[in-house]
Protein backbone atom coordinates (compact mmCIF):
# COMPACT_ATOMS: atom_id res chain seq x y z
CA UNK A 1 0.00 0.00 0.00
CA UNK A 2 1.16 3.31 -1.03
CA UNK A 3 -0.11 4.67 2.45
CA UNK A 4 2.68 2.54 3.92
CA UNK A 5 5.53 3.64 1.90
CA UNK A 6 4.94 7.86 2.05
CA UNK A 7 4.83 8.10 5.78
CA UNK A 8 8.07 7.77 8.24
CA UNK A 9 5.60 7.01 10.64
CA UNK A 10 2.59 5.45 9.10
CA UNK A 11 1.17 3.86 12.56
CA UNK A 12 0.90 7.88 13.69
CA UNK A 13 -0.75 8.93 10.77
CA UNK A 14 -3.43 5.98 11.08
CA UNK A 15 -4.17 6.71 14.23
CA UNK A 16 -4.17 10.53 13.61
CA UNK A 17 -6.78 10.13 10.71
CA UNK A 18 -8.66 8.25 12.87
CA UNK A 19 -8.99 10.46 16.08
CA UNK A 20 -9.92 13.53 12.88
CA UNK A 21 -13.02 11.17 11.42
CA UNK A 22 -14.18 10.19 14.98
CA UNK A 23 -14.33 14.30 15.69
CA UNK A 24 -15.49 14.81 12.24
CA UNK A 25 -18.33 12.59 12.57
CA UNK A 26 -19.22 14.16 16.05
CA UNK A 27 -19.30 17.88 14.94
CA UNK A 28 -21.85 16.44 12.01
CA UNK A 29 -18.99 17.03 8.86
CA UNK A 30 -20.37 15.73 6.13
CA UNK A 31 -19.30 16.05 2.13
CA UNK A 32 -22.02 17.78 1.42
CA UNK A 33 -21.42 19.91 4.85
CA UNK A 34 -17.85 20.29 5.14
CA UNK A 35 -15.44 22.08 7.74
CA UNK A 36 -13.46 24.61 5.85
CA UNK A 37 -9.82 24.97 6.62
CA UNK A 38 -8.04 27.13 4.85
CA UNK A 39 -4.25 26.04 4.82
CA UNK A 40 -2.71 29.53 4.57
CA UNK A 41 1.09 28.54 3.06
CA UNK A 42 1.88 27.37 0.13
CA UNK A 43 4.36 25.14 1.14
CA UNK A 44 1.72 23.33 3.18
CA UNK A 45 -0.75 23.01 0.17
CA UNK A 46 2.12 21.37 -1.76
CA UNK A 47 3.00 19.16 1.17
CA UNK A 48 -1.31 18.22 1.33
CA UNK A 49 -1.14 17.25 -2.39
CA UNK A 50 2.19 15.11 -2.05
CA UNK A 51 0.93 13.27 0.47
CA UNK A 52 -2.54 13.22 -0.57
CA UNK A 53 -3.82 14.33 2.56
CA UNK A 54 -7.13 15.52 0.75
CA UNK A 55 -8.08 12.17 -0.04
CA UNK A 56 -7.25 10.80 3.38
CA UNK A 57 -8.68 12.67 5.96
CA UNK A 58 -12.50 12.40 6.75
CA UNK A 59 -14.65 13.59 3.86
CA UNK A 60 -16.29 16.06 5.54
CA UNK A 61 -12.54 18.31 5.91
CA UNK A 62 -12.50 20.63 3.12
CA UNK A 63 -9.47 22.76 2.08
CA UNK A 64 -8.96 25.82 0.87
CA UNK A 65 -5.94 27.13 -0.18
CA UNK A 66 -4.75 30.32 0.93
CA UNK A 67 -2.88 32.90 -0.71
CA UNK A 68 0.84 32.32 1.16
CA UNK A 69 2.62 31.98 -2.46
CA UNK A 70 4.39 34.87 -2.87
CA UNK A 71 5.03 34.16 -6.57
CA UNK A 72 1.17 33.29 -7.06
CA UNK A 73 0.21 36.84 -5.59
CA UNK A 74 2.54 39.09 -7.34
CA UNK A 75 0.54 41.32 -10.40
CA UNK A 76 1.78 40.70 -13.88
CA UNK A 77 2.24 44.72 -13.29
CA UNK A 78 5.23 43.82 -11.04
CA UNK A 79 6.57 41.70 -13.42
CA UNK A 80 6.45 44.05 -15.76
CA UNK A 81 8.47 46.35 -13.79
CA UNK A 82 10.91 43.89 -12.98
CA UNK A 83 11.48 43.68 -16.64
CA UNK A 84 11.70 47.24 -17.21
CA UNK A 85 14.43 47.45 -14.42
CA UNK A 86 16.35 44.25 -16.15
CA UNK A 87 16.53 45.86 -19.15
CA UNK A 88 18.25 49.14 -18.23
CA UNK A 89 21.45 48.54 -19.78
CA UNK A 90 23.07 49.58 -16.61
CA UNK A 91 21.51 47.01 -14.33
CA UNK A 92 22.44 43.59 -12.84
CA UNK A 93 19.03 42.02 -12.01
CA UNK A 94 18.88 39.61 -9.62
CA UNK A 95 16.36 37.66 -8.35
CA UNK A 96 15.33 34.10 -6.82
CA UNK A 97 14.88 31.63 -9.58
CA UNK A 98 10.89 31.03 -8.20
CA UNK A 99 10.17 34.34 -9.85
CA UNK A 100 11.72 33.96 -13.64
CA UNK A 101 8.63 32.27 -15.16
CA UNK A 102 5.85 34.13 -13.79
CA UNK A 103 4.14 35.54 -16.61
CA UNK A 104 4.14 39.52 -17.00
CA UNK A 105 1.70 40.90 -19.60
CA UNK A 106 4.27 40.96 -22.07
CA UNK A 107 6.71 37.90 -21.39
CA UNK A 108 8.54 36.63 -17.95
CA UNK A 109 12.00 37.29 -16.50
CA UNK A 110 12.82 34.21 -17.91
CA UNK A 111 11.64 35.41 -21.48
CA UNK A 112 13.52 38.77 -21.14
CA UNK A 113 16.95 37.13 -20.32
CA UNK A 114 16.49 34.92 -23.47
CA UNK A 115 16.31 37.98 -25.18
CA UNK A 116 19.27 39.54 -23.72
CA UNK A 117 18.75 41.32 -20.51
CA UNK A 118 21.34 41.14 -17.52
CA UNK A 119 18.81 38.67 -15.15
CA UNK A 120 20.69 35.97 -12.86
CA UNK A 121 18.96 33.87 -10.03
CA UNK A 122 20.60 33.96 -7.53
CA UNK A 123 19.98 31.85 -4.12
CA UNK A 124 20.60 34.41 -1.80
CA UNK A 125 20.28 37.98 -1.29
CA UNK A 126 23.96 38.17 -0.12
CA UNK A 127 24.72 36.51 -3.35
CA UNK A 128 23.19 40.00 -4.72
CA UNK A 129 25.42 41.82 -2.83
CA UNK A 130 28.55 40.11 -3.80
CA UNK A 131 27.31 40.99 -7.41
CA UNK A 132 27.64 44.41 -6.40
CA UNK A 133 31.19 44.01 -4.86
CA UNK A 134 32.41 42.41 -7.87
CA UNK A 135 30.67 45.09 -10.47
CA UNK A 136 31.22 48.83 -8.91
CA UNK A 137 30.19 49.95 -12.46
CA UNK A 138 26.83 48.28 -12.72
CA UNK A 139 23.41 48.82 -10.72
CA UNK A 140 22.55 45.41 -8.93
CA UNK A 141 19.25 45.50 -8.49
CA UNK A 142 17.53 42.51 -5.93
CA UNK A 143 14.49 41.47 -6.55
CA UNK A 144 12.66 41.24 -2.50
CA UNK A 145 10.28 39.16 -3.07
CA UNK A 146 8.31 36.87 -0.24
CA UNK A 147 6.39 36.70 2.58
CA UNK A 148 7.97 37.53 6.76
CA UNK A 149 10.83 34.42 6.15
CA UNK A 150 12.68 35.65 3.65
CA UNK A 151 12.01 39.25 4.54
CA UNK A 152 14.84 39.55 7.14
CA UNK A 153 16.99 38.27 4.45
CA UNK A 154 16.60 41.48 2.40
CA UNK A 155 16.51 43.07 5.24
CA UNK A 156 19.82 42.28 6.65
CA UNK A 157 21.03 42.93 3.15
CA UNK A 158 20.13 46.05 3.03
CA UNK A 159 22.02 46.83 6.61
CA UNK A 160 24.91 45.41 5.37
CA UNK A 161 25.00 47.64 2.15
CA UNK A 162 24.41 50.29 4.32
CA UNK A 163 27.64 49.50 6.09
CA UNK A 164 29.76 48.64 3.51
CA UNK A 165 28.71 52.21 1.78
CA UNK A 166 27.90 50.26 -1.16
CA UNK A 167 26.62 52.90 -3.85
CA UNK A 168 25.28 50.00 -6.62
CA UNK A 169 23.09 47.87 -4.46
CA UNK A 170 19.03 48.23 -4.55
CA UNK A 171 16.48 46.30 -3.72
CA UNK A 172 13.35 46.53 -5.61
CA UNK A 173 10.75 45.93 -2.55
CA UNK A 174 7.59 43.64 -2.88
CA UNK A 175 7.58 41.74 0.68
CA UNK A 176 4.19 40.91 1.45
CA UNK A 177 3.14 39.82 5.07
CA UNK A 178 0.61 36.83 5.87
CA UNK A 179 -2.03 38.54 8.83
CA UNK A 180 -3.65 41.28 6.62
CA UNK A 181 -4.66 38.98 3.62
CA UNK A 182 -6.26 36.62 6.18
CA UNK A 183 -8.01 39.39 7.54
CA UNK A 184 -9.31 40.84 4.21
CA UNK A 185 -10.36 37.28 3.52
CA UNK A 186 -12.60 37.30 7.17
CA UNK A 187 -13.95 40.51 6.43
CA UNK A 188 -15.51 38.84 2.72
CA UNK A 189 -18.56 37.71 3.56
CA UNK A 190 -18.56 35.42 1.00
CA UNK A 191 -15.69 33.40 2.19
CA UNK A 192 -16.89 30.50 4.91
CA UNK A 193 -13.63 29.41 6.79
CA UNK A 194 -14.03 27.30 10.28
CA UNK A 195 -9.96 27.46 10.39
CA UNK A 196 -6.86 27.87 9.87
CA UNK A 197 -3.60 26.04 9.42
CA UNK A 198 -0.83 28.56 10.53
CA UNK A 199 2.27 29.03 7.86
CA UNK A 200 5.70 27.33 9.73
CA UNK A 201 8.64 28.84 8.61
CA UNK A 202 6.75 32.53 8.32
CA UNK A 203 5.75 32.13 12.31
CA UNK A 204 9.50 31.09 13.11
CA UNK A 205 10.24 34.72 12.23
CA UNK A 206 7.71 36.94 13.42
CA UNK A 207 5.91 34.28 16.19
CA UNK A 208 2.52 33.08 16.71
CA UNK A 209 0.99 36.42 18.13
CA UNK A 210 0.46 38.55 14.96
CA UNK A 211 -2.59 36.22 14.61
CA UNK A 212 -4.55 36.49 17.90
CA UNK A 213 -6.92 38.53 16.01
CA UNK A 214 -7.67 36.06 14.73
CA UNK A 215 -8.94 34.15 17.76
CA UNK A 216 -9.62 37.17 19.50
CA UNK A 217 -12.22 39.20 17.21
CA UNK A 218 -12.88 36.55 14.35
CA UNK A 219 -13.73 33.15 16.94
CA UNK A 220 -11.48 31.20 14.47
CA UNK A 221 -8.75 28.54 15.63
CA UNK A 222 -5.52 28.59 13.69
CA UNK A 223 -2.85 26.02 14.83
CA UNK A 224 0.73 27.08 13.53
CA UNK A 225 2.02 24.03 11.79
CA UNK A 226 5.02 22.33 10.21
CA UNK A 227 4.85 20.62 7.09
CA UNK A 228 5.55 17.18 7.82
CA UNK A 229 2.44 15.08 7.05
CA UNK A 230 1.92 14.06 10.85
CA UNK A 231 2.28 17.99 11.48
CA UNK A 232 -0.38 18.96 9.15
CA UNK A 233 -2.59 16.00 10.36
CA UNK A 234 -2.04 17.00 14.15
CA UNK A 235 -2.84 20.65 13.46
CA UNK A 236 -6.59 19.57 12.15
CA UNK A 237 -7.56 17.45 15.03
CA UNK A 238 -6.04 20.72 17.05
CA UNK A 239 -8.27 22.22 14.94
CA UNK A 240 -11.10 20.29 15.52
CA UNK A 241 -10.85 19.83 19.30
CA UNK A 242 -11.27 23.38 19.49
CA UNK A 243 -14.24 23.88 17.38
CA UNK A 244 -15.99 20.71 19.49
CA UNK A 245 -15.02 22.28 22.95
CA UNK A 246 -16.39 25.68 21.18
CA UNK A 247 -13.77 27.63 21.50
CA UNK A 248 -10.62 29.93 19.64
CA UNK A 249 -7.62 29.88 20.25
CA UNK A 250 -3.87 30.42 18.46
CA UNK A 251 -1.64 26.95 18.75
CA UNK A 252 2.01 26.34 17.96
CA UNK A 253 1.78 22.54 17.10
CA UNK A 254 5.40 23.41 15.60
CA UNK A 255 7.15 24.59 18.57
CA UNK A 256 10.19 22.11 17.72
CA UNK A 257 11.04 25.29 15.54
CA UNK A 258 8.83 27.93 16.08
CA UNK A 259 9.50 30.41 19.47
CA UNK A 260 6.03 31.64 20.38
CA UNK A 261 7.70 35.49 20.19
CA UNK A 262 9.80 34.66 16.94
CA UNK A 263 12.79 35.66 16.05
CA UNK A 264 14.20 38.97 17.50
CA UNK A 265 17.05 39.66 15.32
CA UNK A 266 15.27 39.24 11.88
CA UNK A 267 12.41 41.13 13.87
CA UNK A 268 14.64 44.11 14.54
CA UNK A 269 16.33 43.93 10.95
CA UNK A 270 12.93 44.18 9.31
CA UNK A 271 11.55 47.28 11.82
CA UNK A 272 14.83 48.67 11.36
CA UNK A 273 14.78 49.08 7.49
CA UNK A 274 11.37 48.55 6.49
CA UNK A 275 7.69 50.07 7.15
CA UNK A 276 4.03 49.40 6.31
CA UNK A 277 2.91 50.95 2.64
CA UNK A 278 -0.52 52.20 3.20
CA UNK A 279 -1.66 49.22 0.38
CA UNK A 280 -0.33 47.03 -2.15
CA UNK A 281 -1.89 45.33 -4.70
CA UNK A 282 -2.32 40.78 -4.70
CA UNK A 283 -3.05 39.24 -7.80
CA UNK A 284 -6.60 38.09 -7.76
CA UNK A 285 -7.23 39.81 -4.36
CA UNK A 286 -6.81 42.94 -5.24
CA UNK A 287 -5.78 46.42 -3.23
CA UNK A 288 -5.20 45.22 1.05
CA UNK A 289 -4.71 47.73 3.47
CA UNK A 290 -0.88 48.03 5.07
CA UNK A 291 0.04 44.39 3.44
CA UNK A 292 3.67 45.48 1.57
CA UNK A 293 6.44 46.97 2.99
CA UNK A 294 8.24 49.43 1.90
CA UNK A 295 12.13 50.63 2.35
CA UNK A 296 11.93 53.37 5.72
CA UNK A 297 13.57 56.65 4.07
CA UNK A 298 16.72 56.21 6.00
CA UNK A 299 17.41 53.25 3.69
CA UNK A 300 16.21 55.30 0.39
CA UNK A 301 19.63 55.10 -1.05
CA UNK A 302 19.12 50.91 -1.25
CA UNK A 303 15.53 51.52 -2.45
CA UNK A 304 15.24 50.53 -6.36
CA UNK A 305 12.12 51.89 -6.33
CA UNK A 306 13.25 55.44 -5.51
CA UNK A 307 16.46 55.44 -7.46
CA UNK A 308 14.89 54.20 -10.80
CA UNK A 309 11.65 55.95 -10.49
CA UNK A 310 9.49 52.61 -10.87
CA UNK A 311 6.65 50.85 -8.63
CA UNK A 312 4.97 52.49 -6.16
CA UNK A 313 7.37 55.48 -6.67
CA UNK A 314 6.75 55.89 -10.44
CA UNK A 315 3.41 55.55 -12.01
CA UNK A 316 1.48 52.67 -10.97
CA UNK A 317 0.14 50.70 -13.64
CA UNK A 318 -2.69 48.61 -13.35
CA UNK A 319 -2.56 45.26 -15.77
CA UNK A 320 -5.82 43.05 -15.82
CA UNK A 321 -5.18 39.00 -15.40
CA UNK A 322 -5.55 37.15 -18.24
CA UNK A 323 -8.97 37.12 -20.23
CA UNK A 324 -10.83 33.71 -18.95
CA UNK A 325 -8.74 32.94 -16.11
CA UNK A 326 -9.86 32.39 -12.44
CA UNK A 327 -6.90 33.05 -10.43
CA UNK A 328 -8.68 35.00 -8.17
CA UNK A 329 -11.20 32.97 -7.65
CA UNK A 330 -8.62 29.84 -6.78
CA UNK A 331 -6.83 32.19 -4.63
CA UNK A 332 -9.52 32.60 -2.25
CA UNK A 333 -10.97 29.26 -2.39
CA UNK A 334 -14.19 30.25 -4.27
CA UNK A 335 -13.13 27.78 -7.13
CA UNK A 336 -10.99 24.64 -6.95
CA UNK A 337 -8.53 24.85 -9.69
CA UNK A 338 -9.94 22.35 -11.96
CA UNK A 339 -13.48 24.58 -12.33
CA UNK A 340 -11.03 27.02 -14.02
CA UNK A 341 -12.16 27.13 -17.84
CA UNK A 342 -8.04 27.36 -18.85
CA UNK A 343 -7.33 24.71 -16.22
CA UNK A 344 -5.05 21.95 -18.00
CA UNK A 345 -5.89 23.95 -21.53
CA UNK A 346 -4.40 27.75 -22.02
CA UNK A 347 -2.80 27.10 -18.73
CA UNK A 348 -0.19 24.78 -17.73
CA UNK A 349 2.99 24.35 -15.92
CA UNK A 350 4.53 24.84 -19.37
CA UNK A 351 2.63 27.28 -20.35
CA UNK A 352 1.32 29.11 -17.74
CA UNK A 353 -1.17 32.00 -18.06
CA UNK A 354 -1.09 32.46 -14.43
CA UNK A 355 1.18 32.31 -11.80
CA UNK A 356 -0.89 29.53 -9.33
CA UNK A 357 0.47 27.70 -12.05
CA UNK A 358 4.02 28.32 -12.05
CA UNK A 359 5.20 27.47 -8.47
CA UNK A 360 5.29 24.21 -6.74
CA UNK A 361 3.06 26.03 -4.47
CA UNK A 362 0.38 27.15 -6.47
CA UNK A 363 -3.06 25.12 -5.92
CA UNK A 364 -3.19 24.72 -9.66
CA UNK A 365 0.34 22.94 -10.39
CA UNK A 366 -0.41 21.08 -7.06
CA UNK A 367 -3.92 19.69 -8.93
CA UNK A 368 -2.08 19.37 -12.18
CA UNK A 369 0.98 17.85 -10.64
CA UNK A 370 -1.11 15.66 -8.06
CA UNK A 371 -4.36 14.73 -9.06
CA UNK A 372 -7.57 16.67 -8.36
CA UNK A 373 -9.92 16.32 -5.22
CA UNK A 374 -12.16 13.54 -4.73
CA UNK A 375 -15.37 13.05 -5.87
CA UNK A 376 -16.06 15.81 -7.47
CA UNK A 377 -16.60 15.20 -11.89
CA UNK A 378 -14.19 18.27 -12.08
CA UNK A 379 -11.69 16.91 -10.02
CA UNK A 380 -12.12 13.66 -11.44
CA UNK A 381 -11.07 14.70 -15.16
CA UNK A 382 -8.38 16.82 -13.78
CA UNK A 383 -6.50 14.01 -12.29
CA UNK A 384 -7.25 12.11 -15.31
CA UNK A 385 -5.57 15.17 -17.42
CA UNK A 386 -2.35 14.89 -14.73
CA UNK A 387 -2.44 11.46 -15.64
CA UNK A 388 -2.06 11.42 -19.37
CA UNK A 389 0.17 14.36 -18.91
CA UNK A 390 2.54 12.81 -16.80
CA UNK A 391 2.79 9.54 -19.57
CA UNK B 1 12.13 29.87 -1.40
CA UNK B 2 9.83 29.91 1.43
CA UNK B 3 10.72 26.52 3.10
CA UNK B 4 14.11 26.70 5.41
CA UNK B 5 16.84 23.36 4.33
CA UNK B 6 18.56 22.16 7.66
CA UNK B 7 22.65 22.77 7.38
CA UNK B 8 25.31 21.88 9.95
CA UNK B 9 27.84 24.90 10.73
CA UNK B 10 31.28 23.69 10.19
CA UNK B 11 33.51 27.22 10.69
CA UNK B 12 33.06 30.59 11.01
CA UNK B 13 34.33 32.57 8.39
CA UNK B 14 33.96 36.21 9.10
CA UNK B 15 32.86 37.10 12.10
CA UNK B 16 32.50 40.28 11.91
CA UNK B 17 30.18 39.85 8.76
CA UNK B 18 28.66 37.01 10.90
CA UNK B 19 29.05 34.63 8.18
CA UNK B 20 29.66 30.68 8.54
CA UNK B 21 30.26 27.76 6.14
CA UNK B 22 27.22 25.22 6.80
CA UNK B 23 27.45 21.55 5.12
CA UNK B 24 23.99 21.08 3.20
CA UNK B 25 23.06 17.65 2.06
CA UNK B 26 26.67 17.82 1.40
CA UNK B 27 27.03 20.85 -0.37
CA UNK B 28 28.94 23.80 1.53
CA UNK B 29 27.82 27.15 1.42
CA UNK B 30 28.69 30.18 3.17
CA UNK B 31 25.31 31.53 5.55
CA UNK B 32 24.93 34.62 7.68
CA UNK B 33 24.27 33.52 11.25
CA UNK B 34 23.02 36.48 12.78
CA UNK B 35 19.60 35.33 13.73
CA UNK B 36 20.49 32.64 15.55
CA UNK B 37 23.82 34.18 17.18
CA UNK B 38 23.62 34.16 20.96
CA UNK B 39 26.75 33.68 22.62
CA UNK B 40 30.13 33.10 21.33
CA UNK B 41 29.89 32.80 17.35
CA UNK B 42 32.39 29.90 17.80
CA UNK B 43 29.98 28.22 19.82
CA UNK B 44 27.84 27.23 16.78
CA UNK B 45 30.38 25.13 14.90
CA UNK B 46 28.49 21.82 14.95
CA UNK B 47 25.10 23.19 15.35
CA UNK B 48 22.23 22.40 13.06
CA UNK B 49 20.14 25.28 11.77
CA UNK B 50 17.13 25.84 9.11
CA UNK B 51 18.49 28.28 6.68
CA UNK B 52 16.42 30.57 4.53
CA UNK B 53 17.73 31.51 1.73
CA UNK B 54 21.70 32.19 2.85
CA UNK B 55 20.53 33.25 6.13
CA UNK B 56 20.41 30.73 8.89
CA UNK B 57 17.36 31.56 11.20
CA UNK B 58 16.45 29.12 13.83
CA UNK B 59 18.53 25.93 15.78
CA UNK B 60 17.46 22.71 15.56
CA UNK B 61 18.23 19.61 16.53
CA UNK B 62 20.05 16.62 14.54
CA UNK B 63 17.03 14.73 14.37
CA UNK B 64 14.33 17.53 13.35
CA UNK B 65 17.31 18.26 10.48
CA UNK B 66 16.83 14.83 9.13
CA UNK B 67 13.74 14.53 9.43
CA UNK B 68 12.66 18.11 7.67
CA UNK B 69 15.36 16.85 5.48
CA UNK B 70 13.69 14.07 4.43
CA UNK B 71 9.74 15.34 3.89
CA UNK B 72 11.81 18.21 1.94
CA UNK B 73 13.43 15.45 -0.36
CA UNK B 74 9.74 14.56 -0.90
CA UNK B 75 8.77 18.02 -1.62
CA UNK B 76 11.36 18.25 -3.91
CA UNK B 77 12.35 21.51 -2.08
CA UNK B 78 15.46 19.64 -1.61
CA UNK B 79 16.69 19.45 -4.05
CA UNK B 80 15.36 22.46 -6.03
CA UNK B 81 17.34 24.54 -3.44
CA UNK B 82 20.82 22.51 -3.96
CA UNK B 83 19.84 23.77 -7.52
CA UNK B 84 19.32 27.18 -6.62
CA UNK B 85 22.60 27.30 -5.07
CA UNK B 86 24.49 25.90 -7.40
CA UNK B 87 23.40 28.37 -9.65
CA UNK B 88 23.57 31.51 -7.24
CA UNK B 89 27.45 30.72 -7.37
CA UNK B 90 26.83 30.37 -11.01
CA UNK B 91 25.23 33.84 -11.39
CA UNK B 92 28.65 35.29 -9.94
CA UNK B 93 30.81 34.39 -12.72
CA UNK B 94 28.88 34.19 -15.63
CA UNK B 95 26.01 36.75 -16.84
CA UNK B 96 24.74 34.16 -19.04
CA UNK B 97 24.76 31.46 -16.20
CA UNK B 98 21.49 30.07 -14.94
CA UNK B 99 19.15 31.25 -17.97
CA UNK B 100 18.37 27.52 -18.60
CA UNK B 101 19.51 24.31 -16.46
CA UNK B 102 23.14 23.86 -17.12
CA UNK B 103 24.25 21.23 -19.90
CA UNK B 104 26.80 18.55 -17.80
CA UNK B 105 28.49 17.01 -20.21
CA UNK B 106 30.11 13.83 -19.19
Amino acid sequence: MKFASEFRDPAAARALLAAIAAKADALGATRAKPIHIMEICGGHTHSIFRYGLDKLVHEGIEFIHGPGCPVCVLPRARVDECIELAERPEVIFTTFGDAMRVPGSQKSLMQAKAAGADIRMVYSPLDALELARRNPAREVVFFGLGFETTTPSTALAIQQAAREELTNFTVFCNHITVPEPIKALLDDPHMVLDGFIGPGHVSMVIGIHPYDFIARDYAKPIVVAGFEPTDLLQSILMILTQIEQDRAAVENQYARVVPDDGNKVSLAAIADVYQKRPTFEWRGLGEIDASGLQIRPEYRAFDAEEKFGIGYAGVRKHVPEVEGTACGQVMTGRMKPPQCPQFGKGCTPEMPLGALMVSSEGACAAYWQYGGVRGTSAGTSAGETAGEAAE
Amino acid sequence: MCLGIPGQIVEITDEARMMAMADVSGVRREVNVACVLEGDIGDLVGTWTLIHVGFAMSLIDEEEAASTLQALKDLGEAQETLKQMAEGDAALENPSAGAEKPEVSA
